[in-house]
């Protein structure tokens, strides 16, 4: 079918444009990708390989009494067999890896379960033999004695009175303070601005209403692996799927107690993370094993295990209540949002606090997050975690104010839209951001004037991500042919080899294809974190735009030496270097590479660098549902996604994000959960029962790039994985609305939901 | 580590010999679409597989006016609806045998896997009830008849005895002015099991309905027949008014469970909605006869 538009689908609304920057070339490790050829973690092998399998908890909640290996250690075939014991350490030390405090001790029981089973799928031991099904026939033979306890798995129910408690030692930290009432909430807390009874009193609409989000999974087609070889050096090796090399070594140097100098990992080419893969899951076991065999071992997620054992994200329970004026001004807003953590404390409600109300200049605000243990894997990073959960909540009750005000939702959210200067009520001030460009975006789009259909409704939401900076090094090194090397430390997850190599040339003034990018070992680069938090493009990027700007200045400097002029006097400009003075000194990048080995050697540049000016990135939705009213199914008739990008460095693989981001969203929204049985167990650990949206369920996403530099970067980058997935489940919730007139308060809003809540 | 035998006969008889000799200890194997997910997954612990795709029986497909179709019971789902009189005289299989999978799996599902599956879900199933399917089964005493809607008698459970196999699926030619239609509801376009399903068959004459046959799926523990539900509305003018009497029974007939999929509310609702839905596009296909 053909279609002709009358509008633009992609639009970019550029205001600087570049040689390099915000051009649309062909990605560096695109050949490989397409051809299959690229080496992923699965991929691996070497000589002498043994293959690993985990005995997982078939129980949520369970009491370890007694594990018995000796059958499995008997198998022909079988070389060893780990167990929590192996580990030889019981510290419970607090250790910070990236994301936040957490002690050692949940750290090490999340990779194989010590005293308790938390979740069913949680690791209790491990299996090295000759074979995968070897291994995974001993890890039947291991005798397990389990007191079953009762789970819980549920915010609501975990913080309800005699719920069942998951560590008997986990005390509540009450607004600051630590307590020393045992409970399933790890932490309580408020962020407070103005006074929000003062505001309600003068509000002449208040809307207040409690919101459900269910737990779900990144859903990355990769399932996690790794591959550990312990040498006789006593240098350990890892190969695995990660979102951060350094973050695997450091974890792997903190759980087996090792400096990180004695630890390499490689990071395989990755099939998708979104945040799930940031921690560690197979990498101990897999080394546990090798250091007891002497071999390396490689070990492979079933997709269960993946579903069941890695970290989804929180399922949540919130109440707003929210007041405004009836000219549309919002005078105070209450939030409370509690977020599962899974097992171990550490959920994304901290980011979901500081995101839940920062798309509006409100003087009243409160936001009290809480931080609930409940029978689950440990939540991971997902997407702006913590975010939608809140942007459910807060989007759906900012549209039903509209809607009693009797207001343009957009117009609602223009009045009242944060700005530069804007103090959010989470403490920090905005520096520039472009919410206020987004939203006109929005408003002036074809999209949202157009005609809607019978049984179809529009919906709008928008959502903010803070975006992180952290540390990158990158090291460049000219060849002779004027072509330029480049190593860096992130995991390319969306494009980002492109987007970094591109900021080097875009400096240097050479094409983005004569810049060879390679995402190189932690015994190759300097300390890079991990990608995630929306940082790569930004600063990665930035550690590109130094280490060119190094080379720069050596290869001006060089020129000035082959023609014996002052380095002042010479400039490098698209390319060309040249006497700024007499127009006969003039060479060209290539030039001078070729002559760099006759006159001193080669030219390379290298930067390490943490950069502080991270800018925040807002992100829009326009969103037309059609609902079958007998069945309660929805298509997603039309999708624009509207986000500021600060500058898209390669549009094609922004738009890739914004498109990638929104189709989580809209899966989170109408099908994914986990849905859980009486005794605490996933039913639904299968592609077929999670229900990912296919293909078929999806409308072309149109996308609008919205470019409001970010004075923090040369060349205004603020990072775009992240905001994008935050409006679709709120602009769909809305679209339900006005599609049906019933408004859902709970994800999935699926057919069932749908049928449900509009009665008959 | 786990061996597993596979034999290919070539003839019926070969084939029953082994399936008789190793018991439950073995098992028919025709595309493999459920047996080999099945049994990576240990729902079934077997020696041995017979495969069903080098018999000549199995791999049937034909059609006359006087007697009717013959499927085998190996023959794949894209044979089925790549046949020009399949398509033409029996619409509601070539419903359900293009929408199970995707072209992948129809490259090697058959209707004969799909019913000794015996999965309540299963969507060919109703349809061929529509149309008055026959099994046609041999084993170590011989051969025998059934009727489709007798076939399964639980979840994963047939009638076939130690020994016996499926060979191929008998439909007797359409009446004049009839027609057949088979639909799923699932929440997603693609990649799903239905959450319930209905296959109906409509003969009509001079307007009105003369006969009817309705089976849902994924409703009961087995395809699930409901008698009742034509025979309530023989007679009756073939109008949404006369299709909303028999979707009113399927739907009260209907035993479904709640689980991922949906509610006993909502597929008892579905029931409604697919039979009726179902039964206007068989009138009209009717109509076009
Ligand atoms: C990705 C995917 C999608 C699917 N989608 C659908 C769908 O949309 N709808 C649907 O209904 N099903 C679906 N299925 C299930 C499956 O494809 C169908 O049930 C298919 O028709 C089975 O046929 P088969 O030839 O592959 O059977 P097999 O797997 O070969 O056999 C199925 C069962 O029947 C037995 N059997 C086979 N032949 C005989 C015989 N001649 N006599 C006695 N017993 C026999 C086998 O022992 C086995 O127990 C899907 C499966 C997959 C993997």
């Amino acid at each position: 079918m053909t279609q002709t538009l009358d509008y633009e689908p992609n639009m970019v609304l550029a205001t600087k444009t570049y040689d390099v920057v915000g051009t649309r070339p062909v990605r560096h490790d695109g050949a490989d990708k397409v051809t299959g050829r690229a080496l992923y973690g699965a991929d691996f092998a070497t000589a002498g390989l043994l293959h690993g399998s985990i005995l997982r908890s078939p129980h949520a909640h369970a009491r370890i009494k007694s594990i018995d290996t000796s059958a499995a250690k008997a198998l022909p075939g079988v070389a060893a067999v780990v167990t929590s014991a192996d580990f030889g350490s019981d510290s419970d030390a607090v250790v910070d890896l990236g994301e936040g405090a957490t002690s050692l001790k949940w750290l090490r029981d999340n990779v194989l379960a010590s005293d308790k089973a938390l979740y069913r799928g949680h690791a209790i031991a491990g299996v090295a033999a000759s074979n995968p099904h070897t291994a995974e026939e001993a890890v039947g033979l291991i005798e397990v004695e389990y007191e079953v306890l009762p789970p819980v798995v549920t915010v609501e129910d975990a913080m309800a009175d005699g719920a069942p408690i998951l560590h008997d030692d986990l005390k509540t930290e009450e607004l600051g303070e630590q307590t020393d009432t045992v409970s399933n909430v790890a932490q309580h807390f408020q962020h407070k601005k103005g006074d929000v009874s003062k505001g309600f009193a003068k509000a002449d609409v208040i809307v207040e209403r409690e919101y459900r989000a269910k737990t779900v999974h990144q859903g990355y087609i990769e399932p996690h692996n790794a591959t550990a070889l312990w040498n006789n050096d006593g240098r350990l090796h890892v190969w695995c799927s990660t979102q951060g090399a350094f973050t695997v070594r450091d974890a792997m140097a903190q759980l087996l107690d090792m400096p990180v100098s004695k630890i390499r990992v490689t990071p395989m080419e990755i099939g998708g993370g979104f945040g799930g893969k940031i921690p560690v899951y197979l990498e101990p076991v897999a080394a546990l094993l090798s250091r007891k065999t002497g071999s390396a071992v490689k070990m492979v997620m079933s997709r269960a295990d993946v579903f069941e054992a890695s970290g989804p994200t929180c399922g949540s329970w919130s109440r707003v209540k929210i007041g405004g004026t009836s000219d549309g001004t919002i005078t105070a807003c209450e939030v409370e949002l509690a977020c599962e953590a899974g097992a171990y404390p550490g959920s994304p409600v901290g980011a979901g606090a500081m995101c839940a109300l920062a798309a509006y200049d409100i003087e009243n605000g409160t936001v009290d997050g809480y931080d609930v243990v409940v029978n689950k894997p440990k939540t991971a990073a997902y997407r702006a975690p913590g975010a939608p959960n809140a942007a459910f909540a807060v989007e759906q009750a900012v549209d039903e104010l509209a809607q009693k005000l009797d207001m343009d939702p957009i117009e609602l959210r223009l009045k009242n839209a944060a700005k530069e200067g804007t103090r959010r009520v989470d403490g920090p001030t905005f520096n520039r951001v472009g919410l206020v460009e987004t939203l006109e975006a929005m408003r002036d789009h074809p999209h949202y004037s157009a005609p809607i259909g019978e049984n179809q409704g529009r919906g709008v939401a928008v959502g903010f991500w803070f975006n992180i900076g952290f540390d990158s090094s990158v090291n460049l090194a000219v060849n002779a042919d004027g072509t330029v090397i480049l190593t860096e430390g992130s995991t390319d997850i969306g494009g980002t080899r492109a987007s970094i190599a591109m900021q080097a040339a875009e400096v240097l003034g050479i094409p983005a294809e004569d810049v060879h990018p390679s995402v190189v070992d932690t015994d190759s680069i300097g300390f890079t974190a991990v990608t995630g938090g929306s940082r790569t493009t930004f600063a990665t990027g930035w550690a590109a735009y130094e280490a060119a700007q190094s080379v720069k200045k050596q290869m001006i400097e060089r020129a000035a030496a082959i023609w014996d002029v002052d380095a002042d006097a010479v400039d490098m400009n698209r390319g060309v270097i040249s006497s700024k003075s007499d127009p006969e000194l003039s060479m060209t990048f290539k030039e001078l590479a070729a002559q760099l080995g006759s006159s001193g050697g080669g030219i390379s540049g290298t930067a390490s660098v943490s950069p502080t000016g991270v800018g925040g990135s807002f992100a829009g939705n326009i969103v037309d549902v059609e609902v079958d009213p007998e069945t309660g199914k929805t298509d997603v008739v039309r999708f624009t996604a509207f986000q500021d990008v600060g500058k898209a460095i390669h549009p094609s693989y922004v738009e890739g994000q914004m498109q990638g981001g929104s189709v989580q969203g809209i899966g989170w929204a109408l099908n994914e959960e986990y849905y859980m049985n009486e005794a605490g167990g996933m039913d639904n650990s299968t592609l077929l029962d999670y229900r990912m949206p296919t293909s078929l369920d999806l409308p072309m996403i149109d996308t609008v790039i919205v470019e409001v530099a970010n004075p923090g970067h040369p060349f205004g980058v603020r990072g775009v994985g992240e905001a994008n997935i935050i409006p679709p489940t709120p602009a769909i919730a809305n679209a339900l609305q006005r599609a049906t007139g019933t408004r859902l308060f709970e994800t999935p809003m699926n057919p069932v939901a749908i049928t449900a809540a509009n009665g008959d | 580590m786990k061996w597993i035998d596979y034999e290919s006969p070539h003839s019926v008889r070969e084939a029953v010999d082994l399936l008789n000799e190793a018991g439950d200890r073995a098992r028919p194997l025709a595309g493999g679409t459920d047996l080999l997910v099945q049994l990576r997954a240990k729902a079934y612990d077997l020696d041995l597989v017979v495969d069903a795709k080098n018999i000549p029986e199995l791999n049937e497909l034909t059609y006359d006016p006087d007697n009717g179709l013959t499927i085998g019971a190996a023959v794949a789902c894209y044979r089925i609806y790549g046949n020009s009189s399949v398509r033409s005289v029996y619409p509601g299989i070539v419903d359900a045998a293009s929408l199970i999978g995707g072209t992948q799996i129809q490259g090697r599902a058959s209707l004969g896997g799909n019913l000794c599956n015996a999965a309540p879900s299963a969507d060919s199933v109703p349809p061929m009830i529509a149309y008055n399917g026959v099994a046609r089964i041999s084993g170590p005493n011989g051969s025998r008849e059934v009727a489709l809607e007798d076939f399964c008698t639980g979840v994963r459970q047939t009638v076939l005895e130690r020994g016996e196999i499926l060979v191929s699926l008998h439909f007797p030619t359409p009446e004049a002015n009839s027609g057949a239609n088979y639909i799923r509801f699932i929440p997603r376009n693609e990649m799903d099991i239905a959450v319930a399903g209905a296959g109906v068959s409509v003969v009509l004459d001079n307007g009105s309905i003369a006969s009817a046959r309705v089976t849902l799926a994924s409703v009961a523990p087995t395809p699930l027949f409901v008698a009742e539900a034509g025979e309530a509305i023989a007679g009756k003018p073939a109008t949404e008014e006369t299709a909303r009497i028999a979707s009113a029974i399927a739907r009260d007939a209907a035993r479904p469970i709640t689980d991922m999929r949906g509610t006993i509310e909502y597929r008892k609702r579905l029931c409604e909605v697919l039979t009726r839905r179902a039964l206007m596009t068989a009138i009209e296909r009717a109509k076009e006869n």
